[in-house]
């Protein structure tokens, strides 16, 4: 029973100094919010256990019931069936003693839940996110707020129905998350704010004007709370910057690589039961089948209503038409960017974004829907995109560069390529296969077939490598890395000259140092004196290709790690 | 032969020559159980040819003992004004450049073979489980001196993830 099994090591790092009332900081947002972020201890929205789990038991109890029920009719009707559990426990008598065991689960386990609910509480301080849970064995999690890699909010459709939300606050690590769950939904909106709020070193929080009208009755609102996908229409931008057609939508994945090797295979199933007239061959693949259309029944409802907006306090990703999630990711949590085309939709232009965070989930599902940012989209939703997740990369000289390294293998850009021996190992992509520094990120150029678009921001390297294997030395090549977090992503780039990866080496490797001594993404909001105002990221400039950056991300203020070293703002 | 990917302009700090011994019996012993492994089936059912497995294995070990002074030379680090940069390879030759604000955590680990020399290894662990940093053949004294360095240079630099 120990008290902090999983808890970050952070116990003597933070004295308890709650008489910094967080609340003071977060004046503008609504009364509940407030409440949950006063540093004190909270608990969940009542229907958490019945959302948790308490939906089986209320299934189970159904069962027993309608079994019941027809007991009893069968009894007075004197026309009993054997294989009746009722009847046969009632012939050995059993009857009575089976009604009691079935009622003292009952009550133990609406009791269990009633307790687990009672002593799940969590509370949000100026430092950290903090839950505690469990009846016997119990549980300490704690996130620090400076190291928060999300927020998300999902509603799967059930807790949608209840109005109530589920609130995952990651940290760096695999699945090291805070979950709150289940929140009111409304509530878990404006939570989020808080935290993000706590989280990105404000001192001075104007007051915005907190979320108008919440009149109408409860069904009204209800409804109101279903049909939006984001709640707080203050703090998000109404426009999605990118908009996903539903053709789109379903002509990425018609044109994916997995619909043609089902097809493949399809084509392969009909032509060997034609030859052999055995259908049992039809059920030998029938589990294919049905995980194959499982993933692109995921892949779409992951991509149904995708919007992507700036916020003040990061990217805030959401999608899903039943079941919804929402995902901020604050300034400087992306640490690689991939974009990349799969052959067959290069007629259509339509590229892929990926990210690398530092925060993974272990299920595979989960870990997917997290690492895509842009399902599909075409040139202009690409550049609006990373311009939203690399603001430094909103210039025209970076916009060239990345059109060149989204492009067909020109050999007269910016790009240092693999020298012409190389087309030994790089067959067709040798044109393309190079790297360029685009203003404060690393970009790595690959792939003729299957093109993709590295870029890793110099402030979150974890450190560079060069390689060479035999081979390579033999030819005068290398091979350079970029260490980032783990994920789908993987910075590397061979067969290159190797005095230009030793020099590129050397640059980026002081570049890192550079870039990680002024980055203050981590309390991305303490080097501004003057939050912009909320407005400023909505939907005008999203039409246009240039959207308004997150406030600040990279303001040259040297590296501080407690908001009491950050510059007093005025209030 | 073509020169090695080297960083010019560099003063390469070597590991102790004690580690030699470390490899070689290493080698020795790992080249000893999978020599054994693979000359069962030659043992059991007598045909001559599938001792050819074993023989050539045992080649393999040899050079590769043999090589191991040259390959032991080839490991080298470097403390730099911002950052560690660490060499290895001879075959396959590797170099790392990792900020020192980067680190998470220094490890001393120390095998029953590194023991019995007064050797140690030190492992340097980023957020990135690919930096792979390890460097081995250090006397315990000067394992420890470099870790507490490397730590108070760590925390003079410390930035986010």
């Amino acid at each position: 029973m120990s008290e902090f099994p999983e808890s970050e090591h952070t116990e003597n790092e933070f004295p308890e100094n709650e008489s910094v009332a967080p609340t003071a900081r977060i004046a503008s947002l609504t009364a509940e919010a407030q409440r949950l972020a006063d540093g004190e201890w909270h608990r969940l929205h009542p229907a958490t256990p019945l959302l948790r789990g308490g939906i089986a038991l209320l299934a189970i109890i159904g069962v027993i019931i309608v079994n019941a029920r027809d007991f009893f009719i069968e009894t007075l009707f004197n026309s009993r069936n054997e294989f009746d559990p009722f009847s046969q426990l009632a012939e050995f008598g059993l009857l009575i003693p089976a009604v009691l065991i079935v009622l003292a689960v009952l009550v133990l386990s609406v009791l269990g839940f009633y307790f687990s609910w009672r002593m799940h509480t969590f509370r949000i301080t100026d430092e950290v996110v903090e839950v505690r849970s469990g009846i016997l064995f119990r549980t300490n999690r704690r996130g620090r707020l400076d190291r928060i890699q999300g927020i998300n909010i999902s509603r799967p459709l059930v807790a949608r129905l209840f109005g109530a939300a589920k609130l995952e606050v990651s940290v760096a690590g695999q699945d090291a998350n805070v979950e709150l769950s289940y929140l009111g939904s409304r509530g878990a909106d404006n939570l989020r704010r808080a935290i993000l709020q706590l989280a990105s070193g404000t001192r001075a929080v104007e007051a915005t004007e907190a979320a108008a009208s919440r009149e109408g009755g409860l069904i009204e609102q209800r409804v109101n709370e279903f049909l939006a996908s984001e709640l707080d229409p203050d703090a998000a931008p109404p426009e999605s910057i990118v908009r996903i057609r539903i053709p789109r939508l379903i002509g990425s994945l018609v044109l994916s690589e997995a619909t043609i090797i089902a097809v493949a295979v399809a084509i392969g199933i009909i032509v060997t039961i034609s030859v052999s007239g055995e259908y049992l061959w039809l059920f030998a693949f029938l589990p294919g089948v049905l995980g194959f259309f499982g993933y692109l029944l995921s892949r779409l409802t992951r991509s149904l209503r995708y919007s992507i907006a700036s916020t003040d306090d990061g990217i805030r990703v959401g999608y899903g038409l039943l079941s919804t999630t929402n995902e901020t990711l604050p300034p400087g949590r992306i640490h690689a960017v991939e974009v990349s085309q799969p052959l067959l939709w290069r007629p259509a232009g339509w590229w892929e974004i990926k990210i690398n965070t530092a925060s993974q989930a272990s299920s595979s599902g989960q870990a997917n829907a997290k690492t895509t940012l842009l399902p599909v989209g075409d040139m202009d939703d690409v550049h609006r995109v990373l311009q939203l997740i690399l603001p430094s990369l909103a210039n025209a000289e970076s916009r060239e560069l990345l059109e060149a390294g989204l492009a067909a293998g020109a050999h007269d850009d910016a790009y240092v390529t693999s020298p012409k021996r190389a087309a030994v190992l790089r067959w067709f992509s040798w044109r393309r296969n190079g790297f360029v520094m685009i203003s404060d990120a690393v970009a790595l150029r690959k792939g003729a077939i299957w093109r993709s678009l590295v870029l890793v921001p110099q402030a979150r390297m974890q450190s560079v490598s060069m390689a060479e294997g035999p081979l390579l030395r033999r030819m005068g090549l290398a091979e350079l890395r970029v260490h980032t977090v783990a994920g789908p992503i993987s910075a590397t780039i061979g067969a290159l000259e190797r005095s230009d990866v030793v020099a590129f080496f050397n640059q980026v490797s002081h570049a890192a140092v550079q870039s990680a001594s002024v980055d203050t993404s981590h309390r991305w909001r303490s080097g501004s004196t003057k939050r912009t105002p909320l407005t400023a990221s909505g939907s005008a400039e999203s039409v246009t290709a240039e959207p308004s950056t997150p406030a600040t991300a990279t303001a040259p203020v040297p590296a501080t790690d407690t908001p009491e070293a950050t510059p007093e703002a005025t209030p | 032969m073509t020169e090695r990917l080297d960083l010019p302009d560099t003063e390469w700090r070597g590991v102790s020559r004690k580690y030699v011994v470390v490899e070689v019996v290493g080698l020795i012993i790992f080249g000893l159980v999978v020599a054994a492994a693979t000359s069962i089936p030659t043992v059991i059912s007598g045909i001559q040819w599938l001792a050819a497995i074993p023989i050539s294995l045992g080649i393999i070990f040899l050079i590769n003992i043999l090589l191991t002074p040259r390959r032991v030379r080839a490991i080298g680090y470097m403390l730099r004004a911002d950052d560690l940069v660490f060499r290895r390879g001879l075959m396959f030759r590797r170099v790392v450049a990792v900020p020192y604000g980067r680190m998470q955590l220094v490890d001393i680990n120390r095998g029953p073979l590194d023991r019995a020399v007064g050797l140690s290894e030190l492992k340097f662990v980023t957020a990135a489980a690919s930096t792979g940093v390890v460097i081995p053949g250090l006397p315990e004294q000067d394992a420890e001196e470099l870790r507490d360095t490397l730590v108070a240079l760590a925390e003079s630099r410390r930035a986010g993830l």
